[in-house]
């Protein structure tokens, strides 16, 4: 049986994540856990996250989430959402700066200290249904380009290395919102309330094999 | 291309039912609030916000159990507001699968709790729910004050500082209600919701009045709403979701067709 671990370190509401994943798989597991043993055990896992990036990674480290992701990563398939992306740059200018898990380069800044959404008066968070210009890879599969996906943050990711970018998005300033390195797939969006094109991710994600 | 207007259908529940009073009373049954919900998910609605207006704590636990349920029917974000005073009630409803809540009485009592509820839960999960009434002097600059138990207790606070407290204090977002225009279906306040729109930096959702398709237009075009809330008319069928984002659409408005 295909079992997907939704890993729970203690932040935010990982139903959404965990009832969306059973809608589109009916017939897979889904447990929500930080039980290294079961998510060593489970066949993908999900790195979800909302709230401040300073708790979560505090969160993480204090129940061994953060040996977990590095574990899993590379081993099988696993994907990161909102804060669970954001969580494995390498740092975050939020609650006054924050080193994240160092899986991925790049960081995390501040919408609202970037001089074109100031000049546009944006509102802070982009909160809402925005398009994701996508890039050729096999999640993405019977999702049109430039759908639009529910996003809900303050604070974006960019990363120099161009090559990880399968998604970015525009809100003043041009951001990364999918990154993809071997069997790691991260957005920034929520794809468990994105509706249709979220339930196609998911989907793509629980028949995925962690290849291109 | 970026990012689209929101029209977000209300539900406001009473014992487990959808009902839709004008001005708070005369209280029509729309139907089970989780079967309205899918039917305005499968519409296209880019959120739902579902108001308990349930007074019983019977009726409460009734509540959590139709979040529930609807939270594994529904992929699209969903607000529960109404009787969330701690940071508890906070946790039930989220743990329930709300993606947001909405904070309202309790903000006005106790505006620490906003700052208490957004350290603890995050910003993007706290609005905060304004009920707002015009209180204009004639002649005078217009001024709009804050009015809690369904309009009918005044606080004296002024509406557009209350808002930029709130904001101040962690509010992600702002539901502004105008008293004066709902449930009577005269369109949105338009003089508030642009003060409000233009005085805050969070997204700003319209809401009470809504009669027919140009309110919506007015709302985003005129008073500058980040998103648009109605309830009445789509729990009668006089306009979709979809017809409505056609005509915004059509209008020159981002949406998510």
């Amino acid at each position: 049986m295909n079992t997907i671990a939704v890993i729970d370190y203690g932040m935010g509401n990982l139903h959404s994540a965990a009832k969306a994943l059973e809608h589109v798989a009916p017939n897979a597991r889904v447990v929500v856990t930080n039980d290294p043993q079961v998510i060593a055990d489970s066949d993908r896992v999900v790195l979800p996250g909302v709230g401040a990036i300073r708790d979560c990674i505090a969160e993480m480290k204090a129940c061994g989430v953060d040996n977990i992701v590095a574990d899993t990563l590379g081993q099988k398939p696993m994907m990161g959402i909102c804060v669970g992306m954001q969580a494995l740059m390498e740092f975050s200018t939020e609650n006054g700066g924050a080193d994240c898990l160092g899986h991925l380069p790049g960081k995390v800044t501040f919408f609202a200290d970037e001089e074109p959404v100031q000049a546009q008066h944006l509102k802070v968070p982009h909160m809402g249904w925005n398009q994701v210009a996508q890039l050729d890879h096999p999640m993405w599969a019977g999702i049109e380009n430039h759908s639009r996906f529910y996003f809900v943050h303050s604070y974006f990711v960019r990363t120099p290395q161009r090559e990880l970018v399968v998604g970015t998005c525009n809100y003043g300033v041009e951001f990364d919102v999918a990154l993809s390195q071997e069997n790691l797939f991260a957005v920034q969006f929520h794809p468990e309330k994105s509706h249709t094109a979220g339930l196609q991710l998911l989907k793509n994600f629980v028949e995925w094999d962690g290849k291109l | 291309m970026g990012l689209a207007k929101r029209i977000i259908p209300c539900l406001d529940v009473e014992n487990g039912r959808v009902v839709k009073g004008v001005q708070f009373v005369d209280i029509r049954d729309a139907g089970d609030p989780v079967e309205v919900a899918i039917r305005y998910n499968e519409q296209g609605a880019d959120e739902i916000t579902f108001l308990d207006i349930t007074a019983s704590h019977e009726g409460r636990d009734t509540t959590v159990h139709t979040v529930e349920r609807m939270a594994s029917e529904v992929f699209i974000p969903l607000t529960v507001g109404g009787g969330i005073r701690t940071c508890e009630d906070i946790r039930r409803m989220l743990n329930a699968g709300a993606d947001k809540v909405s904070i309202n009485s309790a903000a006005v009592y106790h505006p620490e709790f906003v700052a208490e509820a957004a350290g603890r839960f995050g910003s993007q999960c706290i609005v905060v729910a304004i009920d707002a009434k015009s209180v204009s002097q004639p002649g005078a600059a217009p001024r709009w004050e804050i009015f809690t138990h369904g309009g009918r207790k005044p606080t004296g606070i002024d509406a557009v500082e209350w808002a930029v407290k709130m904001t101040e204090l962690g509010a992600g977002e702002i539901l502004l209600t105008s008293m004066d225009q709902d449930g009577v279906k005269n369109g949105y306040d338009l003089g508030v919701t642009r003060a409000i729109s233009d005085a805050v930096n969070v997204p700003v959702i319209a809401s009470g009045g809504v009669g027919n398709l140009d309110h919506l237009v007015d709302g985003v075009i005129k008073g500058g709403a980040d998103a648009v809330l109605a309830a009445s008319i789509f729990h009668f069928n006089e306009y979709s979701v979809p017809e409505a984002k056609q005509y915004m659409a059509e209008r020159g408005i981002e949406m998510r067709l």
